[in-house]
């Protein structure tokens, strides 16, 4: 017998009583969702940037160091920043190295927790929202749900497929129990809500 | 050993033992935070730990319903009936691929497996990638804590370590020092890695897809440099729908370390562009487990280790003083399922304080199980002969009224005139740092005045 | 108006044989209200260090004596958290079914819930001027809800707090921990003894440092291996059961 149906018949033997399906509980309802995203995300060690249009995230960027100071930059996102690598021309990840700044698409941000859903669609390669060594996320106004399980009724997975939240900058707390932001993916993270 | 040796010998070292707990309780502190944070805390609970119950009384279709939609992103599925076919598995798909390098991202499921010296002993270098578990591979150990390996260890320790493995300063112990050298020298080695293995936290029946979840991005740096990502999970892992991430996605981290979410929660759905995903099933012990009615919720864990930081004991006696891979009170009542007689103590490693059960965000019944095990271990004759044999003696006593008041008065007037040396000899477990409590001339059943009312 | 109900006193072992004043005190409080009361002599204990220890066959009989014993009572009610827990959450183990069981698991009770739940009981009457420490007992919070406990996210409630703030010239201390396990455990405290000893201790600490004369609380053996470990380190705190500082304990 092939392990499959060794596990498959294993787990039948089991005469485990039927319970069904829940209704998921009503989530919290923020006044402000836009104030409670800004301060989740803050509180996560991200930046919170809120902008009218693309010009004026860019007066915004200008100001913060990383971006400022970026050798090497790419941007998904017209009219924010620049491109110093032509990334239709990259077809191995391992030339994403080196990038100091990345400007990507959010698709939308979560208030209770400051993630923002980047869709892996939006990007050439998936690599680009853990390479480079610093990061702007750029998510459209109106564009935010309030919790978990609002955005995940914004999600869909047909076939082959990979999204990811980002909620603020790579962090750990491995060395006794000290904060330490930028472990391995960016070392920081900026979350610009535009229009 | 057993776990009240180790313990001892822990708790042994007062300050240490101290800095240990207080560590702990800063992340429970953290925990009760987030959780307070959200008014419907409760029910979230309530309705994991139902999800949690709906999918395991319909495993093996969610199953299949996982394998077919996996194949259908373009996964690899394996099943894997124990550890070892596992290793197995892991390592036939990476040899046959000429596969040397390989970045790992936590996985509870390999540590249970020993995956890492089964690919050492067969020529691949196994570079853990998540900076704990870095630091306990480096010193030759292995996780103390399932969400913080090396939380037993101190930052001069670890400096002291770095300095001899990555080269860093001699003496420094800066943690973002540290961090900063430990970043560099893991990044060579995704960038050299010619694969990359991570766990999974959970995995979908609808849609086919598996999410790991973690704060330093490693699993995605290990996941989006080689082409050949390996995923590996027990078969509790899956959940029904998309949808009930919306639920375990507002526990998992607010439970762990207490933050609102994970850095990364990275959904896969069938391998990048010219790569492969390759998805291994484990049931290792799960189905026995699934057979036990009594311990059935176990599988509901999500591995969060919210048990660990709230337990007073764990806190005080570390990680290692189990014995097992996964420690604390939910490695409690998961390890006597694999081994009642190796495990026999660690039920007993409780005060069932039942702090466990009102933090677990599945709302496993972890004291009510372990005290479950208390009697399943006697049953089997796997409590210590002395014991059994004071209970025995108890019981009979306490059956018989007269003979109870006279053991008391006999035990009482002992206590008040016999000398110290004879109340508190070496094997007096109580009297060696407390005093015995009180022996009145008087009981109470002596002194009550008897006058029963109406 | 419905006939006073009689209430069957139980009183642990350990409580019988080294704390009888925490019994006396028991006695005179539900005096104070009105109870009718009946102790029982043939009780002896229900059980529980047998149950913990996994001794179930030798924890059964004693559960089936205690059936016997109490059958006959409207309320049980004992001065320990702990041992009603025994009754109410473990019993059904052993006596699942049997005739009587479940009145009696339904109608046995912790004595400050007695008060507050089943007697309406707001305030006590009596003056303890000291500033004193609640030990929150793990069975009492944890099993019984005596109160709403640190960990979950429910509105805010305590059954002995809220007797206990109604003495006047109380002043009750906020812990560090407020509700953290002072190690005893039962056979724990015997068979862990390292931890379990360095929990009291921390516990004894967190008290003292909030400033805590006494410490109380609804179970006397959480409270006898507190007072053993200070009474043995020359500590100045004082440990009473809550029973005794409503009743109109002295110190």
């Amino acid at each position: 017998m092939d392990s499959k149906r060794a596990i498959l018949e294993a787990l039948r033997r089991s005469a485990v009583p039927a319970a069904p399906l829940p209704e998921q509980p009503a989530p919290i309802r923020y006044a402000d969702p836009e104030k409670q995203f800004g301060e989740a995300l803050t509180s996560v060690g991200g930046r919170f940037l809120r902008a009218a249009d693309a010009a004026g995230l860019s007066a915004q960027l200008a100001a913060l160091e990383p971006f400022a100071g970026a050798r090497r930059m790419v941007s998904l996102v017209p009219g924010v920043g620049r491109s110093d690598l032509d990334l239709s021309a990259v077809s191995d990840p391992h030339q994403l190295e080196g990038l100091d700044f990345a400007v990507l698409p959010g698709a939308f941000g979560v208030a209770e927790n400051g993630a923002v859903w980047v869709e892996g669609a939006s990007l050439p390669l998936r690599a680009l929202f853990v390479i480079p060594q610093h990061l702007a996320l750029v998510v459209p106004a109106g564009a935010l749900v309030e919790t978990m399980q609002d955005a995940y009724r914004r999600i869909s997975f047909s076939g082959t497929g990979f999204g990811v939240f980002v909620s603020g900058p790579s962090k750990t707390a491995d060395i006794e129990q000290a904060l330490v932001i930028g472990a391995h993916g960016a070392r920081s993270c900026a979350v610009a809500i535009v229009g | 050993m057993g776990h009240p040796e180790a313990a001892a010998r822990f708790a042994a070292d007062d300050a240490r033992a101290h800095w240990h707990d207080q560590a702990l309780w800063f992340v429970r502190l953290k925990r009760d935070r987030q959780a307070h944070a959200l008014p419907e805390w409760e029910a979230l609970r309530s309705c994991a730990a139902q999800i949690k119950a709906h999918t395991v009384s319909r495993l093996p279709e969610y199953l299949e319903e996982f394998e077919k939609n996996a194949l259908a992103a373009g996964a690899v599925v394996h099943w894997a009936r124990d550890a070892e076919e596992h290793n197995r598995i892991v390592h036939r798909i990476l040899s046959e691929r000429g596969v040397t390098r390989l970045v790992k991202s936590k996985s509870m499921l390999t540590e249970e497996c020993d995956l890492n010296p089964y690919l050492e002993a067969r020529g691949i270098e196994v570079v853990d990638t998540d900076l704990g578990e870095r630091i306990v591979q480096l010193a030759g150990e292995k996780p103390s804590h399932i969400v913080l390996p090396a939380i037993h260890k101190k930052k001069e320790e670890i400096g002291a370590l770095f300095h001899e493995h990555l080269g860093t300063k001699e003496g420094a112990s800066d943690p973002g020092y540290l961090t900063e050298a430990a970043r560099g020298h893991l990044r060579e080695k995704f960038l050299a890695a010619q694969a990359g293995l991570t766990g999974v936290n959970f995995a979908i029946a609808e849609t086919g897809g598996v999410v790991v979840c973690t704060n330093e991005g490693n699993a995605d740096m290990g996941t989006s440099l080689p082409p050949i990502h390996i995923a590996c999970m027990g078969v509790e892992k899956l959940v029904p729908r998309l949808a009930d991430l919306g639920i375990f996605t507002r526990l998992l981290a607010r439970s762990a370390t207490g933050q609102p979410v994970t850095t990364y929660t990275s959904h896969f759905h069938g391998p990048m562009k010219g790569g492969e995903l390759h998805v291994v099933v484990v049931d290792n012990g799960r189905s026995a487990l699934l057979a036990a009615e009594a311990h059935r919720r176990a599988l509901s864990c999500i591995r969060c280790g919210a048990c660990m930081n709230t337990c007073p004991v764990f806190r005080r006696s570390g990680g290692y003083s189990y014995g097992a891979v996964i420690p604390g009170p939910i490695g409690s009542i998961l390890s006597p399922a694999r081994d009642p007689a190796r495990y026999a103590s660690l039920p007993f490693a409780s005060s069932l304080c039942g702090s466990c059960s009102d933090v677990c965000p599945v709302r496993i019944d972890l004291h009510s199980q372990l005290l479950a095990w208390r009697g399943e271990l006697a049953a089997q004759g796997l409590v210590p002969a002395g014991k059994r044999l004071a209970m025995k003696a108890a019981s009979v006593v306490f059956r018989h009224p007269a003979l109870y008041a006279l053991a008391g008065r006999v035990g009482r007037f002992l206590l008040r005139h016999l000398p110290r040396a004879l109340l508190y000899p070496r094997w007096n477990a109580w009297g060696r740092q407390r005093e015995l409590p009180p022996a009145p001339a008087r009981s109470f059943r002596e002194l009550y005045d008897g006058r029963d009312d109406g | 108006m419905a006939p006073t109900p009689t209430v069957g006193l139980f009183i642990p072992c350990y409580v019988d044989q080294s704390y009888p004043q925490v019994g006396l005190a028991t006695v005179r409080l539900l005096r104070r209200f009105g109870v009718k009361l009946h102790y029982p002599r043939e009780q002896t204990c229900c059980g529980q260090p047998m149950a913990n220890s996994g001794c179930d066959a030798e924890a059964k009989p004693l559960a089936e004596r205690f059936l016997r014993i109490f059958q006959r009572y409207d309320h049980v009610v004992a001065p320990s958290g702990s041992c009603v827990s025994m009754v109410r959450n473990h019993y059904h183990r052993y006596l699942a079914g049997q005739p009587g069981f479940e009145r009696l698991r339904e109608n046995t009770f912790e004595l400050c819930e007695y008060l507050v739940d089943v007697l309406g009981v707001k305030r006590v009457e009596g003056r303890f001027p000291h500033r004193v420490g609640l030990h929150q007992s793990c069975h009492g919070l944890r099993e019984l809800r005596l109160a709403q406990g640190s960990e979950r996210v429910v509105a805010p409630f305590d059954k002995v707090r809220s007797l206990l703030g109604s003495l006047e010239g109380i002043s009750l201390v906020e812990l560090t921990r407020a509700d953290e396990c002072c190690g005893f455990g039962g056979t724990f405290a015997v068979a862990e003894e390292a931890v379990s000893c360095m929990m009291g201790r921390d516990r004894l600490a967190d008290h003292e440092k909030a400033g805590a004369e006494v410490i109380t609380g609804a179970d006397m053996s959480c409270l006898m291996h507190l007072e053993g470990l200070a009474r043995r380190e020359g500590r100045r705190v004082k440990v009473l059961h809550v029973a005794e500082l409503l009743a109109g304990a002295e110190v």
